[in-house]
């Protein structure tokens, strides 16, 4: 019997054939027409040959290809490459993630050290934390009055959420028993912060910031939609708007897997601060 | 000018009842002395603050009255000159066995090197039987082996009081016993002055040179103290066919059954001492069935 890692890659590529073998079918050229196109089908391109306008995955591979082979190349504000367009979007979302990092944690720690803090502040987190971070963008743009610095306000204002709660919640449990060694051995405030409760509440720290910058970039796409220039929200509104739907699905998979890859540099991180009683 | 190391004077504990009732008084009227380089172990029933009686030596807890004087100075807050071992080990568990002792050594003497403070604290693991498992994480070590860690980090920084919240309760009776033995030799080496809380009184009997008795709370007080005369060098495995071990365990035993019951509320009073009890020699014995109003204290 083979081992369960490789039970699982067989039956995931099986799947994956599965799938690309039923949308390769679907998709195939129905022969003729049933019915006279209407005026939008014809403009949908559905008269194009394709099975109902929409793309076949060799389509798809075949552009992706191409762009790949472009990714970083720049020819002016339409014509840029599907590297280069992530790379603005990914630094966008960074630099939201790391202003956010640099407010949440320190005040998540004396929110989660001072219970009175922790009292006060409440009911603003909570009313400030279910809004969405889209509708911060008129009032960003209108006072920042720079479409690319409010895309990261955005993302600063939806990415300090989680890692705030996170931080606050991993400070104000650490065990009582570690602090009573601190205690025990007159360790400053600054110490005790240091090395003993940062070393304790990472875990739940990273936590937050690994659902902070999982939302920054479900974010991301829709706020670059909104601003426009470049990123990779605006690459797929203008895909769309260029009616090449082969090219928005290739971007709706470059996404997801530039998604995952910022998931796993942080789980990763993790791994190296978790720790077991 | 005080006479004793450790003087603890009128100790009580009350906590605040809502409304107008009167508060619940834990334990009251607690004195007792501790010379240097004594074994003190406490014994008394669940709920009667020998944990706040020990936390306020620490430092963590602050008694509703009385005062805690160490070496003619009174103490308030936790200070490195006390070191504690909790009970349940409480060991930083990002931090190898070593990391734990150096970051306590580390604290306690700032001024040393990291080669000095490395090597001070291998020594004290060394001195548990640990030297192999320095680089371990506590997850990675047995029950015993996190308690020993903790045992070595409390005496590398060579505290003038050793303070122990029963740190063998949570440890299977094989590895106790083998622990006890230990902490008897390395006390035999250094001989710290501990106060320790046990709940077992063979191991008082093993360790101890006095042990207090304390009555059940609320209301408690500390009736008794014990003179364990065994002499030493103690050995666990032939200390129960010592001809006075059952003497001394009887009475101790007798104290837990019956008058840690009788006694509650009824003895010592402001600025006393427990009665010493010598139950071999068979001063200062209560007679049996007998529930004196008030003892008072023989100082």
């Amino acid at each position: 019997m083979a081992s369960l890692n490789v039970r699982a890659a067989i039956l995931s590529v099986l799947f994956l054939v599965l799938f690309l073998g039923a949308w390769q079918l679907a998709t195939a050229p129905p022969g003729a027409p049933e019915h006279e196109l209407t005026e939008l089908e014809l403009l949908m391109g559905l008269g194009a040959g394709s099975g109902g306008g929409m793309p076949a995955p060799t389509q798809v591979f075949s552009l992706a290809w191409e762009e790949l082979s472009l990714a970083f190349h720049d020819g002016g504000p339409n014509d840029k490459g599907i590297g280069l367009q992530l790379m603005y979007s990914v630094g966008r979302v960074l630099a939201g993630f790391a202003l956010a990092v640099v407010v949440a944690v320190p005040l998540g720690f004396l929110i989660g050290m001072s219970p009175v803090l922790n009292k006060a502040l409440n009911p603003y987190i909570q009313v400030l934390k279910p809004i969405s971070p889209l509708a911060w963008m008129p009032l960003a743009l209108f006072t920042i009055q720079d479409a690319a610095t409010s895309a990261i306000f955005v993302i600063f204002i939806c990415s300090i959420w989680p890692m705030l709660v996170n931080t606050a919640f991993g400070v104000a449990s650490v065990k009582r028993d570690w602090l009573n060694v601190a205690r025990t051995l007159e360790l400053s405030n600054l110490r005790t912060a240091l090395f003993v409760i940062l070393p304790a509440a990472a875990p739940t720290i990273l936590t937050g910031m690994r659902i902070s910058i999982g939302i920054s970039w479900l974010v991301i796409v829709a706020a670059e939609m909104l601003v426009g220039g470049t990123g990779i929200g605006y690459y797929v509104w203008n895909e769309w708007n260029n009616l090449d739907i082969a090219a928005v699905i290739f971007a709706i998979v470059m996404i997801g897997i530039v998604g995952m890859l910022l998931d796993a540099v942080l789980a990763q991180a993790g791994h190296f601060l978790r720790y077991q009683e | 000018m005080s006479l004793h190391f450790i003087e603890v004077e009128n100790l009580a504990r009350r906590f605040p009842q809502p409304g107008r009732k009167p508060p619940v008084t834990v334990f009251e009227h607690v004195n007792f002395n501790i010379e240097k380089g004594e074994f003190i172990c406490i014994i008394g029933h669940s709920g009667c603050g020998k944990s706040t009686i020990l936390n306020v030596l620490a430092g963590l807890d602050s008694p509703s009255e009385g005062e805690f004087v160490m070496d003619g100075k009174e103490v308030s807050g936790p200070s490195r000159d006390r070191g504690v071992i909790f009970q349940n080990h409480s060991l930083l568990p990002w931090r190898s066995a070593l990391g734990n002792v150096s970051f306590a050594v580390g604290a306690r003497w700032p001024e040393w090197s990291r080669k000095k403070v490395r090597e001070h604290s291998r020594s004290y693991l060394e001195m548990v039987g640990l030297a192999n498992a320095e680089n371990k994480k506590p997850s990675e070590l047995s029950g015993g082996m996190r308690q020993r860690v903790g045992i070595a980090r409390a005496f590398a920084i060579e505290p003038k009081l050793l303070l122990m919240d029963e740190p063998f309760g949570a440890l299977d009776a094989l590895t106790r016993g083998v622990i006890q033995e230990e902490l008897l030799q390395i006390w035999g080496r250094t001989h710290q002055t501990v106060f320790m809380i046990t709940h077992d009184v063979d191991e008082a009997i093993l360790l101890a040179d006095r042990v207090l008795l304390m009555t059940n709370g609320p209301d408690a007080r500390i009736a008794e103290s014990v003179v364990i005369d065994i002499p030493r060098p103690r050995d666990r495995s032939a200390i129960h066919q010592h001809p006075e071990y059952y003497t001394i365990r009887n009475h101790l035993v007798d104290f837990l059954i019956t008058r840690s019951k009788t006694l509650q509320g009824r003895v010592g009073g402001p600025g006393q001492q427990p009665r010493t009890v010598n139950p071999v020699k068979g001063t200062g014995v209560p007679e049996r069935g007998s529930t004196p109003r008030v003892v008072g204290g023989t100082g």
